[in-house]
């Protein structure tokens, strides 16, 4: 009786701790191309540049039920940035900006994520470009989260931020309106 | 002077066409290293490109005229003199530079097209891209553009100075028949000073 009754309270322990953790983990949409990192950036003061990088993948964890353990990381191809003309996008991948050569690879890993509204929330983490990593902060909102029609299960997000050219090293100077460049992702991950 | 080329001289056209396209490559390669190190607010930021591209398919058209030139008006043999090595290595240093110039205004066509726009030629033409980019290709051609360009330099130098040592070593008229002057009368008694002399009474009486 003695011996069954720690049986099953092992069981029920084992149980218990071999329950799947609740945050789920989705693989960032790359493959078909259901996410973006876009910048945009003043020309002049007067319009805008708009581009974006065509090569990243990532992944993201996620529980609905505490959102702010989630935790995101993105690698970006900074060679892959495409601004719609070839002569700039060859400039952009110089040394005057992305340097492609000698820092191939862009990261972001989060450190925290904090729940600001319904569908909002602040993403801290820390960026690598250009050889330099510095903390920054994005601003997200879920955009939607729910069945595909093909049988899986999806969740995408938005986020903006902003980042001054000259804190990753960039020395181009493209004049006083453009010391900073804008940039939007939005992600949709699949539950894996 | 004739405009075609004879066995010993050059015609008029080539002549124009060999001093049009040094000039262009004195010009556009320090074009080329002064547009990219300029700065966003510098003035010619946008013209020096602008006429880069421009001179560039100059050069190239000149260029295809004076290989098709070369065909109806062959130009004339070499003079004289000099082992026959020498003779060679100039044929190689003239084929060199025909083969740089050429891959060299292809390259630069290809950065500037690599996204399907054409180049506009000081807004009397535009010349559409008609190759299928590859990736990257900005980039590939830029590099070979650089340098082929430096190399294309190293090359013009040394037959600038094959060019003067015929004329201050060997004292030979190769330089001056490419200006389209007379031929030297020198202190030397060659044969082909007898020729030259007699070149030059023909051309004065």
């Amino acid at each position: 009786m003695k011996k069954r009754l720690i049986f099953s309270l092992l069981t029920a322990a084992g149980m218990v701790l071999a329950a799947p953790v609740s945050a789920e983990r989705y693989v960032i949409d790359t493959q078909n191309a259901h996410a973006f990192v876009q910048f945009k950036i003043a020309h002049l003061g007067y319009s805008w540049v708009l581009g974006r990088f065509n090569q990243f993948e990532g992944s993201f964890d996620y529980d609905e039920n505490n959102p702010s353990a989630s935790t995101v990381s993105v690698t970006v191809n900074p060679a892959s940035v495409d601004s719609n003309h070839a002569e700039r996008d060859k400039h952009l991948r110089s040394q005057d900006f992305l340097k492609v050569d000698e820092f191939a690879q862009a990261t972001f890993t989060s450190t925290s994520y904090a729940v600001t509204g319904d569908n909002t929330g602040l993403l801290k983490g820390d960026l690598t470009l250009r050889g330099v990593t510095r903390p920054i902060s994005i601003d997200v909102t879920q955009i939607g989260a729910g069945k595909d029609p093909w049988g899986g299960f999806r969740r995408g997000f938005e986020g903006t931020t902003r980042l001054a050219l000259a804190d990753f090293g960039i020395p181009m100077d493209l004049g006083p309106a453009a010391r900073e460049v804008e940039l939007f992702l939005t992600v949709e991950g699949i539950r894996q | 002077m004739r405009l075609g080329n004879t066995r010993q001289t050059y015609g008029a056209i080539s002549i124009a066409l060999h001093w049009l396209v040094a000039l262009l490559v004195l010009g556009l390669f320090p074009l080329g290293l002064y547009m990219t190190s300029l700065d966003y607010y510098h003035p010619w930021y946008q013209a020096a490109p602008h006429l880069h591209r421009g001179l560039g398919i100059t050069l190239l058209l000149l260029l295809s005229l004076r290989l098709c030139w070369r065909f109806i008006s062959p130009p004339p043999r070499p003079l004289d003199g000099g082992s026959r090595l020498l003779r060679r290595l100039a044929g190689l240093v003239h084929g060199g530079l025909y083969l740089l110039l050429l891959a060299i205004a292809v390259s630069g066509y290809l950065i500037s097209t690599a996204d399907g726009r054409g180049i506009e030629v000081f807004g009397w033409f535009t010349v559409p891209a008609l190759l299928p980019a590859f990736k990257d290709m900005e980039d590939a051609a830029g590099d070979v553009h650089f340098v082929l360009a430096v190399s294309l330099i190293g090359l013009v130098a040394l037959h600038a100075l094959a060019a003067l040592k015929h004329h201050f070593i060997d004292r030979d008229p190769t330089l001056m028949r490419m200006l389209g002057k007379p031929r030297r009368v020198t202190g030397r008694a060659t044969g082909a000073i007898t020729e030259s002399e007699t070149f030059f009474t023909k051309e004065t009486s």
